[in-house]
């Protein structure tokens, strides 16, 4: 949730914590949890997508040659970086 | 018309369920409540209610089964007591938070260890504050009755929050009286089928029960106060609508002889009943006593309270459950509460009573009415707890 994004008060939240809508998940970026994140060196991704199939929030992004993280998403939890083959991703200390 | 039937403190719970027509029954036994679900298995079983009885491994699945059917829109009703109902405490505060309006017949009695059977208040003073709107009846009369305005209560979308309806276990589960019940047909249009407001259907899917972190939690709970709130002004509504029905008027709180007394009993459930009594006794030696018995204890009645204390000088307040550690019982707590918010100086003093089940005679009372008329005349309380009974 970014900080803009305005937060709905008592009055206006369905009861109980209901979820109206599918797909809320969407609209909850996780990324602003993340303490370390994953660098990826592209030159040196061989494209296996272990990273991809490994990664619990899916947020490892495929391209034609490499693959990206989605930050919005990325809690920079590291099994990306752990499973690496080619130990090509970096996990590097967030500074806000 | 009105009929006339013997019935104990759980078969008028269970008899008041089979006339709310409800959906779905998940219990499971426990003493002294056994009798409530007991009955209306048999109710079921003979076809006398259209309901579907989910027999259960435990109480924990009881009440979660219960907010399951009753997210689906139905009328939900369950039972326990005790080790039961401690047993459901995780349970309650997500029917609670799901906004369930389930409707439970608690027959209390005393926790262990050591284990007893008998009847006092810790087990739902143990889930005091799980969100529940609690009742307490004198007699199965009220039982019958609060259980018919319970569904009523709970399903209003104003409310939408589960209700707990107590009886002493033993004292009221298990002794007969005469219980004037109402027709099926005054019932189902005092009652009518209940109305959800949003349900778990398979054609539009919500989520219920998700995720919800610090940015969200506390105005979720939040709307649980605002409910409580609100439950306040539809319980009086629900009240006077029954009153119209039966002639037995309902509220908040059960005054006795306050009109002029200078001290007063204040107490939950069977105890009201002894203690008025004594109070009639005393009266007739000029002595100027009176009781108070709040039927609805959370959301706790304190308008209504101070009302109908009036211009007491000496309140005696009695907690047949032990808050262990406390400065006062749960009951107690709470009238010191109210009095300190509405500037008012009465004296109290608070009597832990009945643990176990351990009877309180009518002479108990009356030496506790005596001690409340001796401090109502000095304006000095000596003893803030006393321990009714107990032997040394």
């Amino acid at each position: 949730m970014s900080e803009s994004e305005k937060k709905l008060g008592w009055k206006s939240l369905p009861i109980g914590g209901y979820l109206l809508e599918p797909g809320s998940a969407l609209k909850y970026k996780t990324g602003d949890w993340r303490a370390f994140r994953p660098i990826i060196d592209q030159k040196r991704c061989i494209n296996c997508l272990l990273c991809w199939v490994y990664c619990p929030d899916a947020a490892i992004i495929r391209l034609e040659k490499y693959v990206d993280v989605n930050y919005d998403y990325c809690k920079g939890c590291g099994i990306c970086a752990n499973e690496c083959p080619v130990k090509c991703i970096t996990m590097v200390e967030e500074r806000r | 018309m009105a009929r006339l039937m013997g019935l104990t403190g759980n078969e008028a719970i269970a008899y008041a369920v089979k006339q709310c027509n409800v959906d779905v029954v998940a219990a499971y036994p426990i003493t002294p409540q056994t009798i409530m679900v007991e009955v209306i298995s048999e109710y079921v079983h003979n076809g006398e209610i259209n309901a579907e009885f989910i027999c259960v491994e435990s109480e924990h699945s009881a009440m979660s089964a219960c907010v399951g059917a009753s997210l689906t829109g139905a009328r939900v009703f369950t039972a326990t007591a005790s080790q039961g109902l401690a047993l459901m405490h995780e349970m309650l505060y997500i029917a609670s938070g799901l906004r369930c309006p389930i409707v439970m017949g608690v027959a209390n009695r005393a926790l262990s260890a050591p284990i007893n059977i008998h009847g006092d208040h810790s087990d739902m003073m143990g889930s005091r504050d799980c969100g529940w709107i609690q009742i307490y009846a004198e007699n199965a009369q009220e039982a019958y009755d609060w259980i018919i305005q319970a569904f009523k209560i709970a399903e209003d979308p104003r409310v939408l929050l589960p209700v707990s309806v107590n009886i002493d276990g033993f004292i009221l589960s298990h002794s007969m009286e005469g219980v004037s019940v109402l027709d099926d047909e005054d019932v189902l249009s005092f009652l009518p089928p209940r109305k959800p407001v949003i349900t778990v259907d398979p054609d539009k899917p919500i989520t219920v029960g998700a995720l919800c972190l610090p940015d969200y939690y506390f105005e979720i709970k939040f709307q649980q106060i605002q409910a409580l709130k609100e439950a306040y002004n539809v319980i009086r509504e629900v009240n006077r609508e029954y009153e119209k029905l039966t002639g037995r008027r309902y509220d908040f709180v059960d005054s006795y002889a306050m009109d002029d007394a200078d001290a007063a009993i204040v107490c939950l459930g069977s105890t009201a009943g002894t203690a008025k009594a004594v109070a009639r006794w005393l009266r007739s030696e000029g002595k100027k006593v009176g009781v108070v018995k709040p039927w609805v204890y959370r959301p706790f009645p304190e308008e209504e309270l101070i009302k109908a204390l009036g211009d007491v000088k000496a309140l005696a307040v009695l907690d047949k459950a032990c808050s262990f550690g406390a400065p006062f019982n749960a009951l107690c707590s709470d009238i010191i509460a109210t009095l300190y918010r509405y500037g008012k100086d009465i004296k109290v003093f608070n009597c832990l009573y009945g643990l176990g089940g351990r009877d309180i005679t009518p002479n108990d009372l009356k030496a506790i009415f005596n001690d409340a008329l001796e401090i109502a005349k000095t304006g000095i309380v000596k003893e803030y707890m006393k321990f009714i009974g107990v032997r040394e």
